[in-house]
């Protein structure tokens, strides 16, 4: 498989085919706040936009075809959110949604929640009511800056027309810059039918917002020198190395400084998993040698990841003989889980690119070597077994081989989205796009909606279970509407899979609410006019991929596998990293 | 390696400098009720420089939880300083307004005590006065601890105010330094270095 790494920024996708490109208003031309708004996003390089129509926000509607955004019609505003949030993270651009006032926009804060705690960049612009009708109880209000406050990085009520530009402008620069994260914007009625110049500010200035992007040298000297005397040292890659675009420079110190690297889970595709250092997933699903050199390793340098728990397990036990080095760029992320020997703060790309000339070029062979011994051949070996029934790792594989390592996988959440973080072996950033922080299902279906909007070069699967697909599968009316070519592969155990399997392992098997029924998945493909594929057989499973890929359009292929299939790894809730539960197939003499 | 070691819940002097804008005190009070820190009191007012506000809050907590608080009012977009001081000679004071039962044989011996406190009487009823008392809390507990006994008909405390001694000030003191313990944006430096 190559193992090249690409670099983050896809070239913008053009505007949509037949759609003229509209100039810029010039400076002190007076608009409507509609056109005002229209205007901001198009200064910003806004393509597309994800949304939802309603009374606050005709306005809005009214301007839109005016300009050049392509606004994508969702079914539920909850997947615009999802499906902006899977575009910044296939793009690495701003994730653009809208939605009306009341419940269009609560129906959002799903999303920002899903957005704040994987730190994905979004800017959300919902409708208010009329200005002299707020706090009044008025058809379709509700107070969303006051709603989504702690699930927004920033969030403004724009009082005045004239501020829309500005406010717009300074929401594109804090959910870009620093950590990324949501920003939502709320207009009142009134306000975007008020008119006033136009006024896009070259800057932003905020005394209270100064991300530290540069780290202190002295701290990255102590980083260094930390690395280049520890014997068993490991490296934890997050997320943070795709949000700065560094996923070059960190090959380079990977491979400079000869340490092995372990996952979290967004930190998938950071570096290839192909390579010789890459030791695959932590945590609670971890490979078992990734959580086995965790708690043998004497430095543990953490690049871009912030000590959740599902990575960490239990917290007194994690990493137990490690000196802590924690590059992150939100400070306060330092020392709020893991006590950390040594901070820095600072872009993942401006810390890689002042430790990489500080670090002595190394190979931890015997180390290497430790945790080679470590790999649960046994269960390798049992992966390669083929029982008829299609095994949920045999698909995500059959996936990884069909389109060569190269598509976006989207995934719900789950089992099938461990499955999908375990055994796909992402060699390039970006192509994983999964909820990690907030653990949404639905997410599957609208993130790769956005995806193959924002990265229509790139093939796109979402992995979904019958569980989340039922919430989110609406979507599929949209993506038919877009003409969308992405396929969805459905995991359909008949099950909520990973709440039978905590019912399972440590409920004494008391299957509570998880036996869901769902539709003739087939038939609700032709009912959405696409293509729908069933595969009840383990030699069905790569031609119906390959048909899937040579179908134009939306496709859903549904996978009927043994109910009962559980995920492991598994690290019992409340224990440590190093307690994991194995399946049958763990090899005792490594134990 | 180990988690935060739980060191010892202490009570905590912090000023926090803030942009004036609307919604500025919901932001603060909401983030600190999201992240389970433990609010003693909370006063807000104007500082010297117009457009700033200053509150001060007393926090309980762990030293490493008081630091999280102050980063995580750093992320806060309004927040321009907060600073820790605690362990700072400073002048602390809150207001209290009393109104306490006082009959005519009463009467006297409350105006002995409120006396003793350099209590002002502000108002008078022929069953009551309403007096303003200020000072450190302990104060204001005494003061109420005399008062209590002759009944207290309605009371407000303003919370606590503070102002490190001295001629530095929140911002800086007269060498640029900082004054009192700056909860930093930048933690760099404050945590040991591995050995």
């Amino acid at each position: 498989m190559a193992v090249a790494a690409t670099p983050r920024r896809a070239p913008s996708p053009p505007p949509a085919a037949g759609r003229a490109a509209t100039a810029h208003p010039a400076e002190g031309q007076v608009l409507s706040g509609s056109q005002l708004t229209c205007a901001a996003l198009e200064a910003e390089g806004v393509s597309t936009v994800f949304g939802y129509p309603g009374g606050a926000v005709i306005p809005l509607y009214d301007a839109l075809p005016g300009s050049s955004l392509h606004h994508v019609l969702v079914r539920f505003e909850q997947w615009a959110v999802l499906a902006a949030d899977g575009y910044a993270r296939a793009t690495g651009e701003v994730g653009v949604c809208m939605a009306t006032s009341g419940p269009g926009a609560t129906n959002l804060v799903t999303g920002l929640a899903n957005a704040l705690l994987d730190s994905v960049p979004l800017v959300a612009i919902t409708g208010q009511v009329p200005q002299p009708m707020i706090g009044r109880d008025a058809f379709q209000e509700v107070d969303i800056t006051g709603i989504t406050l702690p699930v927004t990085k920033h969030n403004y009520l724009v009082q005045r027309a004239e501020d829309i530009a500005p406010t717009i402008k300074e929401a594109f620069y804090l959910a870009r810059s620093g950590r990324p994260g949501p920003v939502l914007v709320d207009i009142p009625k009134n306000v975007f039918l008020a008119r006033a110049p136009f006024h896009y500010p070259e800057t932003v200035a905020r005394r209270g917002y100064q991300p530290s992007h540069i780290p202190n040298q002295r701290q990255v000297r102590l980083a260094a020198e930390a690395i280049n005397r520890a014997e068993r040292p490991l490296i934890m890659a997050g997320h943070g190395i795709m949000l700065a675009g560094a996923t070059d420079l960190f090959r380079e110190f990977v491979e400079r400084s000869g340490i092995p690297v372990i996952f979290t889970l967004l930190g998938l595709g950071a570096f290839p998993e192909s390579h010789p250092l890459s030791l695959g997933m932590m945590g609670m699903h971890g490979h078992r040698e990734a959580n086995a050199a965790l708690e043998r390793c004497d430095l543990l340098v953490n690049i871009g990841a912030r000590f959740d728990d599902r990575a960490t397990g239990r917290i007194d036990g994690f990493a137990p003989n490690a000196k802590v080095v924690h590059v992150d760029i939100d400070p306060a992320e330092i020392g709020k889980n893991v006590v950390t020997d040594v901070p820095v703060v600072g872009d993942a790309g401006e810390a890689l690119r002042l430790l990489i000339p500080e670090v002595t070029p190394r190979r931890h062979e015997e180390w290497v070597a430790w945790i080679d011994t470590q790999r649960n051949r046994a269960l390798h070996a049992a992966l390669e077994d083929r029982p008829q029934t299609p095994e949920p790792y045999a698909i995500i594989r059959a996936i990884a081989e069909a389109t060569d390592g190269q598509a976006i996988v989207t995934t719900d959440v789950g089992q099938h989205q461990m499955w999908s973080a375990q055994h796909f072996g992402y060699d390039h950033p970006d192509r994983w796009i999964s909820s990690g922080g907030l653990g949404t299902m639905g997410y599957g279906l609208p993130a790769a909606i956005g995806a193959k909007i924002g990265r229509p070069d790139l093939e796109v699967w979402a992995v979904v279970g019958d569980g989340g697909f039922q919430m989110s599968l609406n979507e599929l009316a949209t993506a038919a509407q877009e003409g969308l070519d992405l396929n969805v592969a459905v995991i359909n155990n008949g099950y909520l899979g990973m709440v039978r399997q905590w019912q399972d392992l440590f409920h004494a098997k008391n299957y509570s609410e998880v036996a869901i029924s769902g539709p003739d998945f087939v038939k609700l493909a032709e009912a959405y006019g696409v293509t729908g594929i069933r595969v009840r057989r383990d030699d069905e499973i790569l031609p119906a991929i390959e048909r899937a890929r040579s179908i134009p359009g939306p496709v859903v292929v549904e996978f009927v596998v043994e109910p009962e299939a559980n995920v492991y790894p598994i690290v019992p809730p409340g224990a440590s990293n190093s307690e994991a539960m194995h399946d049958r197939w763990v090899d005792e003499a490594s134990v | 390696m180990a988690n935060t070691s739980p060191s010892q819940v202490t009570q905590h002097l912090l000023v926090v400098l803030v942009e004036d804008h609307p919604g500025v005190l919901n932001r603060v009070v909401s983030l600190m009720r999201r992240r389970s820190f433990n609010i003693d009191s909370i006063t807000v007012g104007h500082s010297e420089q117009p457009g700033v506000s200053r509150m001060t809050i007393v926090v309980n907590g762990a030293d490493d939880e008081v630091e999280q608080v102050g980063k995580q009012l750093y992320k806060l977009l309004e927040v321009l300083k907060v600073t820790d001081i605690t362990d700072q000679p400073c002048v602390a004071r809150e207001l209290a307004l009393i109104k306490v039962a006082a009959k005519s044989q009463t009467r006297a011996e409350i105006l002995q005590i409120a006396q003793i406190y350099g209590a002002r009487v502000l108002d008078a009823s022929p069953n009551s006065l309403l007096m303003e008392a200020t000072g450190g809390e302990d104060k204001i507990d005494a003061l109420l601890g005399m008062l209590r006994g002759f009944g207290i008909r309605e009371l407000v405390r303003t919370g606590r105010i503070a102002m490190v001694r001295g001629p530095q000030t929140a911002q800086t003191d007269g060498t640029g330094r900082r004054s009192g313990r700056s909860l930093e944006r930048i933690t760099e430096g404050t945590v040991a270095v591995a050995e």
